[in-house]
């Protein structure tokens, strides 16, 4: 009963503040909408500076290849290489291909020309597939010159096997498709994981927490009252991006919904009560705010949201076992993506629940009554 | 001057004595700097591989264990059916499978029809292209060297066919800056877009809306004192604090990931001071826009979510669609980061980076005019 009235006052200041209900509806279309295209490890629009010390008919055409690929805008056809590498460091180039000098005459008398790949690797992951995809092209090019020379495209072997990729779960390999189950995730941690933090201790900096606490209401209740409409508005908001997902980007679930409320119902409940214990332990908004960042931050980067938990040290891969946030955003991509039943998600449901009971347990245990 | 000392002496006891917070502050950028710096990468590593071998043979043994001696690669089973690999994948227990066709060893000498289906878990795009990249450079070897060694068995074929390449291209690749591709190199300077960012803006319109909800910027206000230095007196600390942690980055990033700063150290700091200035002043001008700390907060956090995902500081800049390229423009850390990577990895002269800075200092002056304009001295 008392549970009711508390539940009342904590919907109507949610939904009286200004702020707060523009937040839940513009948040996830702008994370949704947005985050997605823009967080992409594709490799495109790279810029290359070609230098051309042979200045033939097979250098050029080597160059117009380069320029006529997908993957590649030809910055500059510079004289030198010296030249070239001021456009690296001006930022108008992230490659250099120079073409040697008697290109041409050495690929006709002795079978074998070099073009040297210069890379600007700052950002490792960009130089090493682009410069990959540039060694094909080339490949692709010396093929086609023994072609037109009469000779086999490609050499003769006595021994030979086909090699067939397939990519499962996600064929065009389309890297919106991965991130945005994820980011979801991440969508809730920022709304239903940040405000209940600023919560209670918004209460104690206001002085209204005095008033709860010389009232009748019990620990269990108050917390209980704080953590259920973050529950409804978390769940709402997930349901709101998922339709989202699916009218931006066609993308919906291959696997059951259900399977994913169940898990979004778990992991609201874990870092709602993670606010809440902060927000207990906590004297002024600002130290909760920031104490709440902290953890959220090295949760978010060590959960494979951005880079992927395989190539971390062991001592990092043992730190994702404690961290909720690693087994939700696993549940959700394999929901999403895969459609992997509940039963095979055990371990991260099990997880998740043992997360939930403790932190909810926690939450309620650190509030006390008594200043 | 005197009454400014006082001011600021009083804002530093505020953040002194938040034990916790100061903590938080000065531990913060070291934690990230570890993470970023040991545990965080984009290469792909340890991928967990699964072999279906339909033929059994003595060939496709060999190719087996050249996968399992591959760094990049750990057997972790060897299945019976596809349904098994499939259901391995729903578990995520496996990355990539490997199948052998029938008779494998018998059709890749006579018929030429052996095949090897590499299935991929896609769910991540770049791990999967990557993973089959590698493992198809894992069979191409094999091939060559069986090929070889069979030509050194049978004498007869010995100088015929391959014994000198014909109209082959060999690319020489070369990793300017970074030749050994560590993603530290590509993370640090964002690292320090994202503290420094957090840290002025976030901390700071906090500290001033907070005046605001209790009611002590009323008290402020009255005193003789004018009221921009009661604002600039609270940006102090946080100025101070937020070039601690420059430091602290710049030490950790030379000492322990072995970063060196290959270009001007000075003309870097100097243009680190031109970025906290600015993050300062979006501080400021966030708490001029709310009222309450909970807006001011969620205010910082629309501003932090562009900064990670628009800076260019995991996600390349040049892969996004043209509308949030130019989107990007905005955002102060995209354009520090840029002169950080410039300046810290790449080396260059300071000429190079003077656009990036011009477009900083053009963002402080902007904000410097709306927040003067803005800036109430009534309540």
């Amino acid at each position: 009963m008392v549970l009711r009235f508390l539940l009342e006052k904590e919907f109507k200041q949610m939904m009286r503040n200004i702020i707060l209900p523009i937040v839940f509806i513009l948040l996830p279309l702008g994370v949704i909408n947005m985050v997605p295209r823009a967080a992409t490890q594709e490799v495109k629009n790279l810029k290359i500076s070609v230098v051309d010390n042979d200045h033939t008919t097979w250098s050029a055409r080597l160059t117009e290849k380069l320029a006529a690929s997908q993957y590649f805008n030809l910055s500059d056809v510079s004289p030198a290489y010296g030249k070239a590498l001021q456009s690296v460091e001006a930022g108008d180039a992230d490659f250099i291909v120079e073409i040697e000098p008697r290109f041409e005459r050495r690929l006709v008398k002795e079978g074998v020309a070099s073009v040297m790949i210069s890379a600007n690797a700052v950002n490792g992951i960009k130089a090493g597939l682009g410069s990959s995809y540039l060694a094909q092209i080339i490949a692709d090019y010396s093929a086609q010159l023994r072609e037109e020379s009469g000779m086999p495209a490609s050499g003769v072997g006595m021994a030979h096997f086909d090699v067939v990729p397939r990519y499962l779960f996600n064929p065009t390999l389309d890297y919106k498709m991965f991130m945005v189950p994820a980011l979801m995730a991440m969508l809730l941690i920022l709304l239903v994981g940040f405000l209940p933090a600023l919560n209670i201790v918004g209460e104690k900096e206001k002085g209204t927490i005095e008033q709860i606490n010389v009232t009748p209401v019990g620990k269990f209740d108050f917390i209980f009252s704080k953590l259920i409409p973050y529950w409804c508005v978390g769940l709402a908001v997930l349901a709101y991006a998922m339709l989202l997902a699916w009218m931006i980007y066609g993308q919906a679930p291959v696997g059951s919904i259900g399977a994913i409320l169940l898990f979004a119902t778990l992991f609201i409940l874990v870092v709602s009560s993670m606010g809440l214990i902060v927000s207990n332990y906590s004297d002024t908004t600002q130290q909760a705010a920031l104490v709440m960042f902290f953890f959220l931050v090295i949760f978010i980067l060590l959960s494979g949201l951005i880079t992927p938990i395989a190539s971390m040290p062991a001592w990092a891969k043992a730190f994702t076992c404690i961290n909720p946030l690693r087994y939700f955003i696993e549940a959700m991509r394999t929901l999403y993506l895969k459609g992997s039943s509940i039963g095979d998600l055990m371990p991260h449901l099990c997880a998740l629940a043992a997360y939930a009971a403790a932190m909810w347990g926690w939450a309620i245990w650190s509030y006390k009554k008594n200043s | 001057m005197k009454q400014f000392i006082v001011f600021v002496r009083k804002e530093f006891r505020h953040i002194f004595r938040d034990r916790r917070t100061m903590l938080i502050l000065l531990v913060m950028p070291i934690v990230m700097i570890v993470l970023f710096g040991f545990a965080i990468t984009t290469e792909v590593k340890n991928s967990r591989v699964a072999i279906l071998d339909h033929s059994k043979d003595e060939v496709t043994m060999r190719i087996a264990e050249h996968i399992a001696r591959n760094r990049y690669f750990s057997v972790v089973a060897d299945v019976r059916s596809e349904k098994d690999i499939q259901q391995m994948f729903l578990e995520n227990r496996a990355d990539i499978a490997v199948i052998f066709s029938h008779g494998f060893a018998d059709n890749m000498l006579h018929t030429g029809k052996a095949s090897v289906q590499l299935l991929a878990d896609g769910s991540e795009p770049n791990q999967a292209s990557v993973r089959t990249g590698y493992m198809q450079q894992i069979l191409a070897a094999f091939l060559q060297d069986y090929i070889q060694a069979e030509r050194s068995h049978t004498p007869a074929a010995q100088g015929t066919a391959l014994a000198m390449p014909q109209m082959q291209i060999v690319p020489v690749t070369r990793m300017l800056y970074n030749p050994q591709s560590r993603s530290e190199y590509n993370f640090v300077p964002g690292v320090i877009g994202l503290i420094l960012l957090l840290i002025c803006a976030m901390m700071t319109s906090i500290a001033i809306v907070k005046e605001k909800e209790t009611g002590t910027m009323e008290i402020l206000l009255a005193s003789p004192l004018p009221p921009i230095v009661i604002v600039v007196a609270k940006l102090v600390p946080y100025f101070v604090i937020s070039c601690m942690n420059l430091t602290t980055i710049l030490l950790l990033s030379v000492l322990l990931l072995d970063i060196p700063i290959a270009g001007s150290v000075a003309g870097f700091i100097a243009i680190s001071l031109l970025y906290i200035l600015v993050s300062l002043l979006l501080g400021l001008f966030i708490s001029n826009c709310v009222s309450s700390q909970l807006a001011a907060m969620l205010l910082s956090l629309l501003l932090i979510v562009p900064t990670i995902y628009l800076s260019g500081l995991a996600f390349p800049l040049e892969s996004m669609p043209e509308a949030l390229q130019r989107a990007s423009g905005i955002v102060p850390a995209r354009w520090y980061v840029e002169v950080a990577r410039k300046l810290m990895i790449q080396g260059v002269e300071m000429k190079y980076v003077m656009h990036e800075t011009a477009v900083l200092a053009l963002m402080a002056v902007v904000l410097l005019g709306v927040s003067w304009k803005m800036f109430k001295t009534r309540l």
